[in-house]
């Protein structure tokens, strides 16, 4: 009887295709929209744990207050005296760098280019991991003279000067000259999405000094702090808080007002984050494809009225009412499951198209395809029941003389 | 043929639609017994009652009050399900206006009994193929149902019908929708199916010439059987007892 039921199901969608084709639009729709959600969710979340482990393992930051956001603002900032006990005083660590970070707009002849000025130690470039397109990082010199010389990042080279060697030249950043002594190697997108080659780096006490704009500034922002290999992440951050705490006046008992965290930390963080936004956005489509789902019941009712001759006919040489329900209900599982399939094909065409044009890894999750598929089955089973009863219901005689 | 027991047996049969003051009671106390092999026509005018018997006759419709016997069995109390059941696998039926399933082909149009009768593919094509050949059509097969004139759409239906060798082939004014010399083909068709293959056939007119093609024909006139007659081979007509 159910073999009937599809014989006879897949007869009647395959004689009229363009209403099986409206039919299941919705649902293919809707289960496209899921699954591409989805897996560029998961890519995004991928893209971002790949790009803070990219910073290596070995990396820890500190952050004047706790947690993340503007609740971190009232806690003072670091000094650079704080960095230098740091890679001093802690065996683990290999390298500290101190960040002041002031947003500036660098100007050169008629370009100009909003960017941000980071001053920082020599050691930054090796501890963030930059590598050199031209010219060179400024000196331990050039750092302690506090002169006005930058190290320019891609972007803001291809903004000012296109084409132009910058190395040499002067650029004004808020009224500073300084002289372009190197050009970092692009890095691309961060983990957040900002262009990491949007940044104008220069020694420490030179934006302090000369770019923070108030007098006598000695903050630092943040410090980047690079661990020994093989030393565990886990001990150079207590250690790292223990200095901390200890330069800060923190008395045992009391709360700190930093936050020391290794990349794995930053990284579930983020994604974390990032995976919120990946259900959100399914939850969004899987209401899409929920009007799908009406849509079927929506176009199968309509149909049960303009079959309502056939369903005579098919009553009149013998059809049960049950096997009419069946029928209709075959006929609302294949072309949802159809839909299904066609919409998960869709799915992973433009998930792939978008992965590349978004420069996310592109991630095939058989499971968000199996959900959507059982998802749209049950669609199909749950709003093709209403239209089919009714079909079912129908009366041979009544259904006959139906025109 | 007076030995046979009757396959149709209705008794005091009465139809009554609505209720209360607006009930309107188009059967009015029908006995009558068809036999197995006649060829019966129903005749009357329209809102005499023929189609509300043909449709009892058909177990599409049940009777109010009344006996209906299906070659001995009681069929007036069955349910929907039930009496689905009988026309299943006792009773074929042509309607009027075909009733093919458009865009459809001739032989899944004749197919489609046999489909619901669970009946598998290799057999269901040869029983089909079998009934289209009856009626001169096994050539048209694959032609869709819309794409026939009127005449072989009709003789499609009739594939149809007898394709599951029912007891009973119902003809609900077959030939309504038919020129004269198409009428006269589907009728010969009908005719020749109950002479040659012994299919009790019972068809509902209002044309005199058509009813002729009948060995007996039944007049319905307000719900009651005004008249009852029966031809003999010999042509002349006699009223049955």
């Amino acid at each position: 009887m159910l073999w009937n039921a599809l014989t006879i199901a897949v007869r009647e969608i395959r004689r009229n295709l363009l209403r099986g084709f409206l039919t299941v639009l919705g649902v293919v729709i809707g289960v496209a929209a899921v699954v591409i959600m989805v897996s560029l969710g998961q890519g995004a979340t991928e893209s971002v744990t790949s790009q803070v482990e990219s910073l290596g393992s070995n990396l820890i930051m500190a952050i004047p207050g706790t947690g993340v956001g503007p609740s971190g603002g009232s806690a003072p900032g670091f000094r650079l005296s704080d960095a230098e006990e740091i890679a001093a005083g802690v065996s683990g660590v290999r390298a500290v760098a101190p960040l002041r970070m002031v947003g500036a707009k660098a100007v050169y002849l008629q370009e100009d280019w909003s960017t941000q000025a980071v001053g920082t130690t020599v050691d930054y470039f090796s501890v963030a991991g930059w590598a050199f397109a031209e010219g060179r990082p400024f000196t331990e010199a050039e750092f302690v003279g506090a002169r006005p010389v930058c190290v320019l990042g891609n972007t803001v080279v291809s903004e000012l000067f296109g084409q132009q060697d910058p190395v040499g030249a002067r650029i004004r950043l808020k009224g500073l000259t300084c002289e372009v002594v190197g050009v970092l190697a692009a890095k691309g997108q961060g983990a957040m999405g900002q262009d990491q080659d949007s940044v104008v780096v220069l020694p420490l006490s030179t934006v302090q000094r000369r770019l923070a704009g108030r007098l006598g500034d000695r903050d630092v922002d943040r410090m980047m702090i690079s661990a020994r290999d093989g030393v565990s992440a886990d001990r150079v951050v207590r250690d790292v808080t223990d200095v901390l705490r200890d330069r800060r006046g923190i008395r045992a008992g009391e709360d700190d007002d930093f936050s020391v965290l290794d990349t794995k930390e930053i990284a579930d963080a983020l994604s974390s984050t990032t995976k919120i936004l990946t259900y959100l956005l399914g939850a969004v489509a899987a209401v899409s494809l929920l009007v799908g789902g009406i849509g079927i019941m929506n176009i199968m009712l309509v149909s049960v009225t303009e079959r309502t001759r056939e369903i005579g006919i098919r009553m009149s040489i013998g059809a049960l009412p049950r096997e009419v329900l069946l029928q209709f209900l075959v006929e609302a599982l294949v072309l949802s499951l159809i839909g299904g399939l066609v919409g998960i094909v869709l799915a992973l065409v433009v998930s792939y198209v978008l992965a590349q044009a978004m420069g996310i890894p592109y991630i095939i999750d058989p499971r968000i395809n199996l959900v959507a598929f059982a998802f749209s089955a049950a669609v199909g089973v749950v709003f093709g029941y209403a239209p089919a009863r009714r079909a079912a219901r129908l009366d041979p005689i009544e259904a006959l003389r139906f025109e | 043929m007076t030995s046979r027991a009757p396959i149709i047996q209705l008794r005091d049969v009465t139809k009554t639609y609505g209720a209360g003051s607006t009930a309107f009671r188009a059967l009015n106390g029908i006995d009558l017994d068809i036999k197995a092999g006649e060829f019966v026509a129903i005749m009357g005018s329209s809102g005499s009652g023929k189609s509300t018997l043909m449709n009892i006759l058909g177990c599409l419709d049940s009777p109010t009050s009344g006996r209906y016997l299906f070659a001995g069995c009681a069929v007036e109390g069955l349910s929907k399900e039930q009496r689905a059941l009988i026309r299943r696998h006792y009773l074929g039926f042509v309607f009027q206006g075909y009733n093919l399933l458009a865009r459809t082909s001739a032989l899944e149009n004749v197919e489609l009994p046999l489909l619901y009768r669970g009946m598998s593919r290799g057999e269901r094509r040869e029983q089909a193929r079998r009934a289209l050949d009856a009626v001169g059509l096994l050539p048209w097969r694959h032609h869709a149902s819309n794409e026939l004139s009127g005449g072989q759409q009709q003789r499609v239906a009739v594939a149809r019908a007898i394709a599951t060798s029912p007891r009973v082939l119902f003809a609900d004014e077959p030939t309504g929708n038919l020129d004269t010399k198409v009428s006269r083909e589907v009728m010969e068709l009908i005719t020749d199916l109950n002479r040659t293959q012994g299919i009790t056939a019972v068809m509902v007119t209002h044309e005199p010439e058509m009813a002729g093609y009948a060995d007996r024909i039944v007049t319905v006139v307000d719900g009651t059987i005004a008249s009852d007659s029966r031809r003999r081979g010999d042509g002349v007509e006699s009223e049955v007892a």
